[in-house]
């Protein structure tokens, strides 16, 4: 054996562990779960008999499932309008609180402080926290955000909050103060992230675009925004993924809500599976979770590895 | 330059929406402690839920943290304990492998390494609820259902992603020609990690700890469906018990919020420079 | 040499994850080894805090949990060596807490007894998955086969075995009411689902919520439906239900579903966002008239100072008079629980006499046993106890008695959409699609 040769199975050998478990855990465990949902399992035996995809017909037809249909579509619609607005609300608001602390502000250090410690709780937390917020308590004793609108004299505007069944389409009202939580904790993810980006963009850069005549606004259109735009693809993969597996998050604070108004494929998959006992069920809504992370996720880790190799 | 001027609206204007947002990111901070601060008695009061304790009392925190044994409510002081004994192995083991993946996957790179780095990947991004079925029988089967090394486990297996991530990303910016030198030396794969990377490694250690520190602290859904005997539960699991309890003390379990918040809060304000490395290292390339 | 060292630092390797091995296994193998009979009594090896017991229940707050601990002070003075290790997990009538104990169960870590209704969700869950010990054989070195109802021991029982020990009786169909309002207003409480709707009718013409509910977790839709069907379509019917017998497209359901519906327009408009402690409170606080919940309630108002028949009225839900719908929390024997012969002790004092007469009266229902101490239970309780006598038994399904956990979960779906849009052609073919994926009706 040569020496170079070696010292590559030396290297190979020191991931074997990681690259074992990993290949276990995650891929193992992935087929495992696929073939649980191929299966008849509805129970606690297991219970391999293959069913080829009907769990997942029951999920996609209504014919066929009677309200495990009806509950996965709304819970589609939910994730959909909770992801989109909750990285609206991340990017925009990170992006305008990171162009402001750009601006050589006194006591940035704080305000950063600020905008970022939700970042370090975790989702229970923030759940907790904002279910006592947002809980509307009774028309005759209000709570939370309603009795702080009473206080200013603002009674018409109390809600009913994430217990409301109102809906505009399939968008469900409940959801609001739901992204607001989620808003809470993660915007300043988004802050720092493109505040590192703004940070690396060269002064003398900027500095030409005004002797050339640019106004500050341009500058920010024309320079800054187009470099800023990696940066908000990696924060729209790292925040959507984590949205279209949200559970936490909605599970401490609301739960799954009266007409299911902010129920969520992680919760109906808990409730399936661990409450139910159906877990061929509860692995098909796992399957189709994971696939639409992989249908975000995939391309992303291809284009990056690729760039990294072309580099 | 505009931050020449001595006074600018614009200026002004930037400060008051920054002071604005900090208020509105602050608000579940200051419900906390008003109603943590306050007796059962005026916590009920929801007339007076925004408004500060009449009379600041500890009481919620004492009870939260020793519990009230008559009510049937465990003390969190144990979940705490049981949160430590569960994130700190957990966090070492991670981080050292981590670390040693790093370094193979930055510098004694083989073939496939890349396509083997892009599937370790894969494994932080997927929602754990499609392996959740196997692994709580499979960790029943090895014996260590509803152990504390059990949950350690899962946390080092699905930690290993990121903090490889988090090494392999700082180690690439470890200059070649020293690794070149020390391999000139006579130094094997070993040598060079222990004399010449190992000791650059500590900022990378910071990052890696504090993020799988939290990470792990504040995990839910595997401790939820791995971790449920009530002298075992970590904090994240007693805290949803005591929030959902039908007869809600607000008082008691704001005071729990802040005590299960306190060892990340507290890290992240002393140490955040480096919570924010680790941000952004978690987002693939940063 | 440097070969020398790569073996080196792999055979370190291995050792060191053999030594994590046996390190993770060594706590796992003391709980997981069944209970030997001498273990017990200080068997030199074994730990002193190895000596426990572990109790999973729901019961963590009011009445519920005094009962509890009363059961646990019996057990303490029996034996005192035995430490007691209270596992609860509060919320939604045991929703949460079944979650718990599936996950627990599955990861093969099971208490020593747990709660459980009694009935289907005990017998088609954990005793037909086999993870149960009959417990036949403490019923009859006690004696008790004679001291529980023949009605009781027949839910608990699955082939020709006993699979739990239950400690009360629950009555669901239950009518609470607040007396000033109904005196005031010159009203009787509602006898039949029509009274029903001229009660509640005179009650929103004097300005009176007729009716609170409090169904922020859909196990209170459940509760309501199950009543209102009872109500509707009487107890044979009702039975039938959980057998096929009765047709879930049929037009007594949807009966019922239009009765739930039109019910709804007489209750409190933030209903979803209310516990049903919090429903109960607006009764006895006069913000609403009446409440359709169980037994518990009276339970709550004892814990809140309040009387039976002064404080608050009660009555059988409309319709429903002659019935008596059962629930009752009981405790079994999971396989490989890790001190199995203190859970046989603490079934022997759950079962006893004493243990029931300790636990009931705080808790707020009856006793199981047919010979528990009257004098010991307030005025609402003892009605309980004749009505549970003379009454047609007929289980409640929201409570585990009628109906497989997986079923119910069905059900509940069903009841979560339905009582957002009150579809009701929707609901009934929702839930009759939820029969037949339980296996009981077919196609």
């Amino acid at each position: 054996m040569s020496h170079a040769r070696k010292e590559r199975w030396t290297a190979f050998l020191i991931l074997l562990p990681s690259i074992i478990l990993l290949g276990i855990f995650v891929y193992g465990f992935i087929a495992w779960t696929m073939r649980v949902s191929l299966s008849k399992w509805d129970g606690i035996t297991p219970d391999y008999t293959w069913v080829g995809f009907e769990n997942f017909h029951r999920l996609f037809s209504k014919d066929i499932g009677g309200v495990a249909a009806i509950r996965f579509r709304i819970d589609l619609w939910n994730t959909f309008f909770f992801t989109v607005l909750f990285l609206l609300a991340c990017v925009g608001v990170g992006m305008l609180l990171a162009i402001l602390l750009d601006q050589r502000i006194r006591g940035e250090g704080v305000f950063r402080t600020v905008y970022l410690f939700p970042m370090s709780l975790s989702f229970v937390v923030t759940g907790v926290v904002w279910q006592w917020i947002f809980s509307p308590g009774t028309a005759s004793r209000p709570r939370g955000v309603n009795a702080l609108l009473g206080m200013m004299g603002l009674e018409q505007l109390q809600w009913r909050w994430f217990t409301s069944t109102e809906s505009i389409g399939p968008f469900h009202l409940a959801l609001i103060p739901v992204i607001v939580a989620a808003a809470w904790q993660m915007t300043g993810y988004t802050m720092a992230m493109y505040l590192a980006g703004l940070r690396g963009i060269p002064e003398e850069l900027r500095e030409a675009a005004r002797v050339d005549g640019a106004t500050e606004t341009q500058v920010y259109r024309r320079i800054i925004m187009p470099m800023l735009r990696p940066i908000t693809l990696s924060a729209l993969i790292v925040l959507g993924h984590i949205s279209l597996k949200i559970f936490d998050l909605i599970y401490t604070m609301t739960g799954k809500g009266p007409g299911f108004v902010t129920d969520v494929p992680g919760i109906f998959m808990f409730e399936t599976t661990f409450q139910g006992n159906h877990y061929a069920q509860g692995a098909a809504i796992s399957i189709v979770m994971l696939l639409m992370v992989a249908l975000v996720v995939v391309p992303y880790l291809v284009t990056s590895m690729r760039g990294e190799v072309e580099r | 330059m505009s931050a020449r001027r001595s006074f600018d609206p614009m200026r002004l204007g930037i400060y008051l929406l920054l002071i604005l947002f900090a208020m509105l990111f602050l608000v579940p901070v200051y419900v906390m402690l008003v109603s943590s601060f306050k007796p059962f008695a005026e916590v009920q009061d929801l007339s007076r839920m925004w408004l500060p304790p009449k009379a600041p009392t500890l009481e919620s925190f004492q009870a939260a943290w020793f519990g009230v044994p008559e009510k049937g409510l465990r003390g969190l002081s144990l979940n705490i304990f049981n949160s430590l004994k569960l994130t700190i192995p957990a966090t070492i083991i991670s981080s050292l492998l981590g670390s040693m993946n790093g370094y193979i996957l930055s510098k004694w790179k083989f073939r496939g390494a890349d396509l083997i780095f892009a599937l370790m990947l894969f494994g932080m991004f997927i929602p754990y609820q499609s392996i959740l079925i196997p692994l709580t029988r499979v960790i029943a089967t090895i014996g260590l259902g509803g152990t504390i090394w059990g949950l350690i486990l899962v946390h080092v297996v699905y930690g290993i992603p990121i903090t490889t991530l988090i090494f392999r990303n700082y180690y690439a910016e470890v200059p070649t020609e020293m690794i070149e030198a020390a391999r000139i030396d006579g130094a094997g794969i070993f040598k060079v990690y222990w004399k010449v990377l190992f000791p650059l490694s500590m900022p990378g250690f910071v990052v890696v700890i504090i993020w799988q520190f939290t990470s792990i602290w504040n995990e839910f859904l595997f401790a939820v469906t791995i971790l449920q005997r009530p002298e075992l539960q970590p904090i994240t699991v007693a805290l949803r018990n005591l929030a959902g309890s039908q007869i809600k003390e607000w008082n008691l379990v704001m005071a729990g919020t802040l005590i299960a918040a306190m060892p990340t809060l507290i890290i992240y304000i002393i140490l955040g420079r480096y919570f924010i490395r680790g941000l952004l290292a978690g987002s693939v390339k940063g | 040499m440097r070969n020398n060292r790569v073996w080196f630092l792999v055979l370190a390797l291995v050792l060191m994850s053999a030594l994590a091995l046996s390190a993770c296994a060594a706590p796992a193998a003391a709980p997981a080894a069944p209970a030997g009979e001498g273990e017990q009594q200080g068997e030199a090896a074994a730990p002193a805090g190895e000596n426990q017991l572990e109790i999973f229940s729901w019961w963590t707050a009011g009445g519920e949990a005094d009962g509890l601990n009363a059961m646990y002070e019996i057990f303490k003075q029996k034996y005192p060596d035995v430490e007691i290790i209270n596992a609860t997990v509060a919320g939604g009538a045991g929703s949460n807490a079944k979650a718990v104990l599936a996950t627990r169960m599955q990861s093969g870590d099971p208490p020593d007894s747990f709660q459980v209704h009694a009935g289907h969700e005990l017998i088609d869950t954990w005793v037909v998955a086999d993870k149960m010990e009959p417990v036949t054989f403490i019923f009859e070195d006690n004696g008790w086969m004679d001291a529980y109802p023949q009605g009781v021991i027949d839910i608990i029982s699955a082939n020709d075995e006993i699979w739990s020990v239950p400690v009360n009786i629950h009555r669901s169909n239950v009518l609470w009411y607040n007396k000033g309002i109904f005196e005031e207003n010159g009203l009787e409480p509602p006898a039949t689902m029509e009274d029903f709707f001229t009660v509640a009718e005179a009650l929103k013409a004097a300005g009176v919520t007729p009716m609170a509910q409090g169904d922020n977790g859909v196990w209170a839709d459940n509760h309501l439906f199950e009543n209102v069907m009872l109500g509707v379509m009487g107890p044979e019917k009702y039975a039938g239900l959980w057998t096929g017998d009765t047709d879930w497209n049929g037009p007594e359901v949807k009966t019922a579903l239009e009765t739930y519906a039109k019910m709804m327009d007489y209750v409190n408009e933030d209903h979803a966002a209310l516990n049903w402690d919090q429903a109960a409170q607006m009764v006895v606080d006069g913000d609403a008239a009446m409440y359709i919940m169980g037994d518990w309630v009276a339970g709550y108002y004892t814990s809140l100072g309040l009387e039976p028949d002064q404080d608050y009225g009660w009555a059988p839900v409309p319709g429903t008079d002659g019935v008596f719908m059962m629930l009752s929390d009981s405790f079994g024997l999971p396989k490989g629980a890790p001190h199995r012969e203190n859970a046989i002790r603490w079934l022997e004092v759950a079962g006893s006499k004493e243990g029931q007469d300790a636990f009931n009266p705080l808790k707020g229902s009856i006793p199981a046993r047919t010979d528990g101490d009257r004098e010991l239970y307030n005025v609402y309780l003892q009605s309980a106890m004749d009505d549970f006598a003379s009454d047609q038994i007929v289980p409640s399904y929201t409570h585990g008695a009628a109906a497989s956990e997986g079923w119910v979960t069905g059900i509940s779906d069903a009841m979560t959409l339905f009582v957002a849009d009150l579809d009701v052609e929707a609901a009934q073919t929702n839930l009759a699609q939820a029969c037949v994926d339980a296996g009981v009706c077919s196609e």
